[in-house]
């Protein structure tokens, strides 16, 4: 990093370790803790009210006609689960968001293409996967050599798509930086309308499939057991995935690693520095564009690690797979107040669990007659009412209207 | 259209187009042009090239500068005389100037909200959808069947409005559509420019969502499945037998009614869209047009000039809206058949390629820009996935890296790669050419006069949070 030789040097280097470390890697551990417990509680507490009020309604005797449950222990049942899957769900979309929140917090611009570079990294990483497990060396693999395989498979789709993010950044946006508003954001669109065929194209073209699953291997879909009781007469209990937990082990590594990298290394600063404002940055000897390269660098492997995790999660992609996760990953970062990354990380979390919430609860609390399919439309009513009521979203600062 | 006496080619080109332009040349060049393409055509029904040449002919009566009123005669002639005879010969060449009608008024629509008063709108085809499950709900026998399962009662045979009211509904989806429009704009249109893209984008999900869903717990849009029969208007017999007897003849044989319903409807929809072009071309001089583009170059000199600016973004919203809902109920007749995947965010991005590609803001490059995407994806795309399977079957191999032809994968099918033509458009467009294949007149003289002055915004968002 040659960049930052006019940025005043720490005086001593033990406190600034230390401080990097409270920094870097306490605080954000503390925070992702305090917004799943939060996020976590609120809701429950929500719902759990909810279905109080509703006893003995008509909503109550269809739950019971339908699942032999009442309305609470139909909610208490499932409460643990739901949690679980939200909190996963609300990674994959915390480290999608990562991304959208870096670009636009550097240029200013959403990277509309990002969702691509995400299903990019899904594909890259499935396809090294399915490779291996043609070659036998999945079957073959102990659980250590599984675990080495995914972990070369989430690295393998990281670089595939940090490098996809840069190209796309020098062909398609760099021209355009200093133009109106909307026509990077135009060129975006197109770019993610092209790769969804590319990839579409390269892959019916190699393996003639539109649909590819993830092979089964290692330990990844068994379940570990948490917790079995009851509570008075409702059965409680609750069970993780391994490939859950690999999920939000592999998420919080990199949301930590990403807040170390910004709030503490030079590179960090720098990246800072550019967002603040890039003729200043310049000034300071700043290589302004090699910053915004390496932005869309870390933005995109972030999205390709997600892109191997979701796939992980849900076994089965296909070319336009990235549309939605995309899209909601951007819905949080907007919640969350787009530009700041522990903003990305809190609509990550808030969202995925509400959705998780809603594709659960919704079907039983409306009698079956709006189900889980609504809850795609969940994220863009969230959407516009922050846009309408917080535009700068909820730990954003006030930003002023811009044309 | 006098002031276009040269025409900006260099060279060689530009002496044929000095050549053609002068004089009586005009008149001649542009009546032995349509002559040889229609009979090129008329002998050759299958002959792509010579469809599109005949389709330029188009173009080059509206270029050529001539008298007004030869022009109109000539445009008269041309659409109401020999594309119905043309296109009854081959149903196809009727079915793509319907769908460049339908399409250019969507563009031109779209050209409203993106291109006058400079608000991108990802989710357009909602209000399409909305125009077209109008008609489909009340022209269709969908009402008979709200309290059915998808797919489970036997249609009974009975519509529940008589197929004419058609008509009145063309008027219900333009006013439904603009209310629509409204409603939608009501809330969002004090987000800021780019973010109002995504909640558009958001909501044409949502409406395509409630298609797909909203067949229970009433059965409103029958679901994925769609809804069909749609009605169509009737036709009353003696416009086909008069049809049949003067333009028989000349086509060679006698049409079903079921045939001239697909000229009915190239003509209504050339009808609408060119009232739809004289009302934008009115609306673009007047002062709401000047309010919108005034809007667009800086929102907050356009407040301080006095202009409404949330009503005048309403305006907007609600004339492009109501665009799209007048040629939803057209489609719906058309059709006779709607589903929800017809309204997806990819005709969005669709009609949004086509405003870009003709240019932002200008009316004749909607058109132009409708025409070429519509003709791309419709002829050129389907003739080279043609061309590539006669490649394939014709088994040739390829001397120099001993490529057998025969081996080419059957997935690669262009008319399957419709993503990647918009996306193509909208990138190679903005980096090369943001003011489109024909720019705005507004925009040309103000790059004519003085080039803007580029300020860069400073940006001030923070990544990394102190917070």
């Amino acid at each position: 990093m040659q960049q930052t030789t006019t940025l005043p040097k720490p005086v001593t280097a033990a406190p600034s370790a230390f401080k990097g470390i409270t920094q870097g890697v306490l605080r954000p551990l503390g925070q992702i803790l305090i917004f799943i417990v939060a996020t976590g509680l609120i809701l429950s507490a929500f719902l759990l009210l909810l279905a109080f009020l509703l006893r003995g309604t008509a909503i109550d005797q269809a739950a019971i006609r339908n699942n032999n449950v009442d309305i609470v222990s139909y909610t208490v049942m499932n409460l643990p689960q739901v949690l679980v899957d939200g909190i996963v769900l609300g990674f994959v979309y915390a480290a999608i968001a990562l991304g959208y929140t870096m670009v636009y917090g550097v240029l200013e611009f959403i990277n509309f293409a990002h969702s691509e570079i995400f299903a990019i990294g899904a594909f890259v990483g499935v396809e090294v996967l399915i490779a291996l497990n043609n070659g036998g060396m999945l079957a073959a693999a102990p659980l250590l050599g599984a675990y080495g395989w995914l972990i070369f498979a989430i690295l393998a789709g990281m670089a595939a798509s940090g490098l996809m993010a840069v190209t796309v950044e020098r062909i398609a946006y760099r021209p355009l930086r200093h133009a109106p508003r909307l026509v990077p954001l135009i060129s975006a669109i197109g770019v993610s309308f092209f790769l969804q065929d590319a990839i579409r194209m390269v892959e019916s073209l190699t393996t003639g499939q539109f649909n590819r699953i993830i092979p089964s291997f290692g330990n990844f879909d068994s379940r570990i057991p948490i917790f079995n009781t009851h509570l008075g007469i409702t059965a409680l209990k609750l069970d993780v995935e391994v490939k859950s937990l690999w999920v939000m082990g592999a998420a919080i590594l990199m949301l930590v690693g990403l807040n170390y990298l910004v709030n503490v290394t030079k590179l960090g600063k720098a990246i800072r520095a550019v967002a603040q404002s890039q003729t200043s940055a310049s000034l300071m000897g700043i290589n302004v564009n090699r910053i915004i390269s390496l932005t869309f660098l870390i933005g995109g492997a972030l999205g390709g690690a997600a892109g191997v995790l979701y796939a992980l999660k849900f076994t089965r992609i296909d070319p336009f797979i990235g549309f939605f996760p995309g899209l909601k990953a951007f819905t949080a970062a907007v919640m969350g107040g787009i530009g700041n990354i522990t903003g990305a990380l809190l609509g990550g979390i808030v969202l995925g669990m509400l959705e998780t919430f809603a594709g659960a609860y919704f079907s039983i609390f409306t009698m079956g007659a709006a189900g889980a399919e609504y809850k795609d439309i969940l994220a863009f009513g969230i959407l516009i009412l922050v846009l309408i009521f917080r535009p700068s979203g909820l730990l954003g600062e006030q930003v002023g209207q811009k044309a | 259209m006098q002031a276009k006496t040269s025409l900006p080619v260099p060279g060689i080109l530009a002496r044929i187009t000095q050549f053609i332009s002068k004089g009586s040349m005009p008149y001649i060049v542009s009546t032995l042009y349509v002559l040889l393409t229609t009979l090129w055509v008329y002998n050759d029904p299958r002959s792509l090239p010579a469809f599109l040449l005949f389709l330029s002919s188009i173009a080059l009566v509206y270029v050529l500068p001539m008298d007004k009123r030869i022009k109109l005669v000539m445009a008269l002639i041309i659409t109401l005389i020999i594309i119905p005879i043309l296109g009854i010969r081959n149903i196809s060449y009727l079915e793509v100037i319907f769908q460049i009608s339908l399409f250019s008024a969507l563009a031109l629509g779209l050209n409203i909200v993106v291109g006058f008063t400079g608000m991108l709108n990802l989710g357009y085809v909602a209000f399409y959808a909305v125009g077209a499950y109008l008609w489909a709900i009340f022209g269709s026998q969908q009402l008979f069947l709200l309290h059915s399962i998808p797919g489970t009662a036997p249609p009974t045979g009975v519509f529940f409005l008589p197929p004419d009211t058609f008509y009145l509904f063309i008027f219900l989806g333009l006013g439904v559509a603009a209310g629509v429009g409204i409603l939608l704009g009501l809330p969002v249109l004090r987000v800021r420019g780019d973010y109002l893209a995504i909640v558009t984008l958001g909501f044409g999900e949502v409406i395509r969502v409630m298609a797909n869903n909203l067949d229970k717990p009433i059965n409103l849009t029958n679901g994925p499945q769609g809804i069909t029969p749609i009605q169509r208007p009737t036709i009353p017999a003696f416009v086909l037998d008069g049809w049949n007897t003067i333009f028989g003849p000349l086509v060679g044989r006698t049409i079903s009614e079921g045939e001239f319903y697909n000229l009915f409807f190239y003509l209504l929809a050339l009808l609408i869209v060119i009232i739809i072009i004289y009302a934008v071309i009115r609306l673009d001089n007047s002062k709401i047009g000047r309010a919108w583009v005034a809007i667009r170059e800086d929102e907050l000199a356009a407040a301080a000039m006095g202009i409404s600016v949330v009503r005048y973004k309403l305006m907007a919203f609600a004339v492009g809206a109501s665009f799209a809902g007048v040629m939803g109920v057209l489609l719906a007749a058309s059709r006779t058949f709607i589903s929800p995947e017809s309204f997806n965010f990819m005709q969005s991005i669709g009609v949004l390629s086509m405003v870009i590609l003709g240019g932002l803001g200008s009316i004749p490059g909607a058109i132009v820009g409708a025409a070429v995407v519509v003709i791309l994806n419709n002829q050129v795309l389907q003739g080279l996935s043609l061309w590539l399977s006669e490649l394939r079957q014709s088994g040739m191999v390829i001397p120099l890296i001993n490529f057998n032809l025969s081996d080419l994968s059957a997935q690669l099918d262009p008319a399957k790669y419709q993503r990647m033509l918009f996306g193509l458009i909208l990138i190679l467009m903005m980096i090369y050419r943001q003011e489109g294949l024909i720019p705005a007149r507004r925009r040309k003289r103000e790059t004519n006069n003085v080039a803007p002055v580029e300020t860069p915004t400073p940006p001030s968002s923070i990544t990394g949070t102190e917070a």
